[in-house]
């Protein structure tokens, strides 16, 4: 009964499995490169388990239930069985030690595999914040280089190289759909490469506890063609476009006249803060507050209201702002693309 | 008075058998009331102290458990806030790790092993006493600070910076890095009286190949915390001491290393598991011969995976830090130490399944838990070896596969066999059978509700969930299993309350059990249920590895003994030739007054560094007090 019930629940797997592929954070529904030769490497090793887990229920099974002679004591054993029984757990040893083996070589090679380093690389710069993301893009020049946040574009089917900063505590940079992860170590540089193999939206969280709202850091890797990413990379360069909306000019006012310049930059503007992520382009990206929530104007307005009931803890303060304020400032920032 | 004692120097043999047993319970016999029940050094007294409390340090833990499966039930449930559920998820984890499970596994042990040697207490019976005491201390403190909303919110593996100066605010890190030098403390002690009375305390004639498996396993389980603790000494002091005093031995800007920290946390935290795990084998040892009616196959072979159980452990901590971002040549070489751990594990396994083909079993609630804890602990192994693969651990580092891997192996692979050994000696203890009918139920409950709640955790793991996480969004594709798994922790709940209710009730109304209710082969059985203050009448010799069953009709026995002082045999490490007789300490409350003062040092050094100073004045008062001279002979030859 108890194991029939395991059972059924192993064979619940392949079912949940596919389940999961609707997911867009998962290790088994793989769209990059690492990710593909993991899903792998997990579907061997899973298989082979269970079948070593069922090998040796089976044998617990016949074990227990199988018909025996009467004996006449418990310390009255029978040398030749003893002998037998010698041999059979001495050959279930050698299997584990074959399996364990296979399993250790598998995995060195894989691991070899996914850090040899590919010529085409991109690097960009990671760092992991309390509860947020920081992205930096190089270019060949000083001034191509730009800053962005919980956000990341990639180009299909090139390396990138993703160097890792913590800057407070450790964080752990995972889009398992992608790759594996790696932590941001205070005082300890990492780097991971990712490559995706199709275009679309990936999506990532901190996989090493951080504090208060480790459930709410999250980002999304965009991975599009060349063409597209170039044109996003020349979009994100620039500073940001001064609208004519009258209520756009006025939600700048607030913006750069109310504390929020003080933490947040937006180029193109005064507001230069370094401790929030960069707003130049927040409008154009998909989520606000690390994957919070979907980037509207009214999320914005209820971010901007109340960012403690969203995301209690948090390093964002709650502004006080007049109702016209509000919807001017979060109009301000939608109309940042 | 010592002219006088020796004038009426009575040896064992000079009486008859009740003369005897009245002479002895005279001399060892803890008096009633507060006062005794404050002094008493008997070990059956404090190792079921210790069992009873570390029981109800599992139930509350397992209250902290239910309230976050009641927040996690929903996405973006607000049961609880960020703030308490990271102190609930700290508390489980520190609570189930140092409150519950080493201690329980090392209390059966301060309870059984005098019994199953043969001798009348354990070596350093003040010192177990002590160690009590600070346990309760240390427990009582993480407790009290997290009904005060004071509780540690670090996690149990208090990673810096995060519990740093910097970002650990209050007094929370304090506190838990101090309620670890009370646990350490108290493992210690009892780990030192279970080597040395294992070593010196034998009965005359058990040699090394005579020693039940389940004491060889809580000796190889004491060297392992001798060596372990210390790592985690000198993290949880050096972390308080840059808190405290302002060392900067983790701060990264000031030359210090925050992955330092982990390898001394992991140096003690990976040997841990093998701590609670090795006395639940040797638990499934005892009872599979037991139940099997047959000695365990395969004495040497089981003896020598216990050993190299034990040192294994010490060479696989890095697979914690497989994401840190460590050289990859090093990392590869802990994959294979870790996946090496299989071959000492698998050797029992195969031993355990060989003794019951082998075998007759009897399906008694003790055997249930064994083929639970086989059928659940062979799956928690086999995803601790997908763990230890480098890439495979990359994805699943730190998600609900390895929270689901971990529960496996600690539930399945020690809990399953905690409750089977509870079955099994509680009538050894209380002289009372629990029910069989209500421990069939309370089996079936536990296994299904257990399998339903931490099987689909494994997929939430491959589906990207993390660990740690106090909510998650409702366009994660989490929600259903999640919702499963909450209600299916009810079935495993009720299976709890179940095994708890039957052992309050059996206690008092359970039916007589008599000396040996199951037939079993070991020593602890010669004697009556409960045993006497001294344990045994005679100290018995042993000629064999099963000695119930070999020598069935008449245990011989050994004499000479002083009577009217306490007095044990000491034996020879390895053959366990009688060389001595030793003085074995009376009752005496310096322990519990030693323990306070260590606890009010301890504690005041949370919130001043002068307490070390001030505070260990009272300490040595104490130990003064504990450590007066008392005119006992010299131990003869």
């Amino acid at each position: 009964m108890k194991l029939r019930a395991t059972a059924r629940l192993r064979a619940l797997i392949p079912a949940l499995a596919l389940a999961g592929c609707t997911g867009w954070q998962s290790a088994i529904d793989v769209h990059g490169a690492s990710a593909i030769s993991l899903k792998h490497l997990i579907v061997m090793i899973v298989a082979t388990c269970s079948v070593v887990w069922a090998l040796v229920i089976a044998t617990l099974i016949v074990a227990l239930w199988r018909r025996r002679e009467a004996r006449e004591s418990a310390i009255a054993l029978d040398p030749r069985r003893q002998r037998r029984m010698t041999l059979a757990v001495g050959g279930a040893v050698a299997a584990t030690v074959i399996v364990i083996s296979a399993f250790t070589v598998s995995s060195f090679f894989t691991t070899r595999q996914l850090t040899a380093a590919g010529a085409d690389n991109l690097t960009i710069k990671v760092r992991g914040l309390q509860w947020w993301w920081g992205v930096e893009y190089f270019g060949s020049k000083p001034e191509l280089r730009f800053e962005t946040a919980n956000e990341i574009h990639i180009p299909v089917g090139r390396n990138v190289r993703v160097q890792l900063e913590g800057l407070d505590v450790i964080h752990s940079f995972w889009v398992p759909s992608l790759a594996g992860k790696q932590d941001l170590i205070p005082g300890r540089p990492n780097e991971i490469t990712i490559r995706a193999e199709r275009a679309g939206v990936y999506r990532g969280q901190c996989a090493e506890f951080c504090g208060l709202q480790h459930a709410h850091m999250a980002f999304f890797v965009v991975a599009e063609e060349q063409r597209a990413f170039e044109a996003w990379t020349a979009l994100q360069r620039d500073n940001a476009v001064a609208s004519s909306d009258e209520e756009v000019i006025a939600g700048q006012r607030v913006f750069l006249s109310r504390p929020c310049a003080a933490c947040h930059a937006i180029r193109g503007t005064a507001a230069n803060g370094k401790i929030g992520p960069d707003l130049t382009h927040v409008g154009g990206r998909k989520y606000i507050a690390a994957g919070l929530l979907e980037t509207t104007r009214g999320s914005l307005a209820a971010w901007i209201a109340d960012p403690q009931t969203l995301k209690p803890g948090n390093n964002m303060p709650m502004v006080p702002l007049a109702a016209e304020e509000l919807r001017s400032v979060s109009a301000y920032l939608a109309s940042l693309k | 008075m010592r002219d006088g004692e020796t004038k009426r120097d009575i040896r064992d043999t000079d009486l008859d058998r009740p003369a005897l047993e009245a002479a002895l319970a005279r001399i060892w016999n803890t008096p009633e009331g507060l006062w005794g029940a404050l002094a008493t050094v008997d070990h059956k007294i404090i190792g079921r102290r210790y069992v009873i409390t570390a029981f109800v340090f599992l139930a509350l833990g397992g209250v902290l458990a239910m309230l976050m499966r009641l927040q996690l039930a929903q996405p973006e449930a607000r049961v609880l806030g960020p703030d308490r559920y990271n102190q609930i998820f700290t508390m489980h984890g520190s609570n189930m790790m140092f409150l519950f499970a080493v201690p329980v596994m090392e209390a059966v042990g301060v309870y059984l092993v005098p019994l199953m040697v043969g001798t009348r207490n354990i070596a350093f019976p003040r010192l177990n006493a002590f160690s009590y005491w600070i346990f309760l201390a240390g427990g009582a403190l993480l407790w009290i600070s997290f009904v005060l909303d004071m509780g540690p919110d670090v996690g149990w593996f208090a990673y810096v910076p995060l519990s740093g100066p910097q970002y650990g605010f209050g007094k929370r890190a304090d506190i838990w890095a101090q309620m670890i030098t009370f646990t350490e403390l108290s493992a210690l002690a009892v780990s030192v009286e279970i080597v040395v009375t294992i070593l010196k305390q034998r009965a005359p004639g058990m040699s090394l190949d005579k020693i039940p498996l389940f004491v060889w396993s809580m000796l190889v389980t004491s060297f392992v915390v001798i060596m372990a603790m210390p790592a985690i000494m000198i993290a949880s002091s050096t972390l308080i001491l840059d808190r405290l005093v302002g060392t900067h031995l983790f701060n990264p800007a000031e030359s210090g290393d925050v992955l330092l920290w982990q390898h001394l946390f992991w140096f003690f935290g990976h040997p841990e598991v093998y701590i609670i795990f090795l006395p639940a084998v040797g638990m499934v040892s005892t009872m599979t011969a037991t139940f099997a009616r047959r000695p365990v196959f395969g004495y040497l072979a089981m003896v020598m995976a216990l050993i190299a159980t034990g040192i294994l452990a010490f060479g696989l901590w890095v697979h914690h830090m497989f994401v840190t971002g460590l050289p990859r040549l090093g990392e590869s070489f802990f994959t294979a130490s870790s996946m090496a751990i299989a071959i000492p594990a698998g050797v029992q396994i195969f031993c355990w399944l060989a003794t019951l083909w082998d075998g007759k079993p009897i399906f008694k609630t003790p055997l249930l838990f064994v083929i639970g804890f086989i059928v659940t602990f062979v799956i928690g192994g086999l995803t601790g070896v997908m763990v230890a693969s480098v890439p495979f651990d990359t994805q699943v580092h730190d998600t609900y596969f390895v929270v689901a891997h971990f529960h496996y192996v600690l539930i399945g692979g020690a809990v399953f066999p905690l409750l089977g050994a509870i079955y099994y000696w509680f009538p050894k203890i209380t002289g009372r059978m629990m029910s069989e009918s209500l421990g069939r139920w309370a089996f079936w409950l536990i296994f299904i509700g257990f399998n339903m709640t931490f099987f689909p955790m494994h997929l939430l793991g491959l589906q990207g969930m993390p660990r740690r996480i106090y909510t998650y969004q409702p366009d994660m594709p989490w929600h259903d299993l999640n919702l499963f798994v909450s209600v299916s922790s009810l079935i495993l709940v009720a299976g709890f309350l179940l095994f708890f209710f039957d052992a309050i009730r059996s206690a008092r109304r359970g039916l007589p059990a008599g000396d040996d209710p199951w037939d079993a082969p070991t020593l602890e059985w010669a004697t009556s249920s409960p045993p006497p203050s001294f344990n045994f009448s005679y100290i018995p010799v042993v000629k064999a590895a099963n000695p119930l069953w070999e020598q069935p009709d008449v245990l011989a026995v050994a004499g000479g003994l002083r009577i009217n002082s306490r007095e044990l045999i000491i034996s020879t490490v390895a053959s366990a030739e009688p060389e001595a007789r030793e003085a074995s300490p009376r009752n005496s409350i310096w322990p519990f007054v030693a323990a306070l003062a260590t606890t009010v040092m301890l504690i005041s050094s949370i919130f001043t560094p002068w307490a070390v100073v001030w505070g260990s004045i009272p300490i040595v008062v104490a130990l003064i007090g504990w450590f007066w001279p008392k005119g006992t002979p010299e131990d003869e030859s």
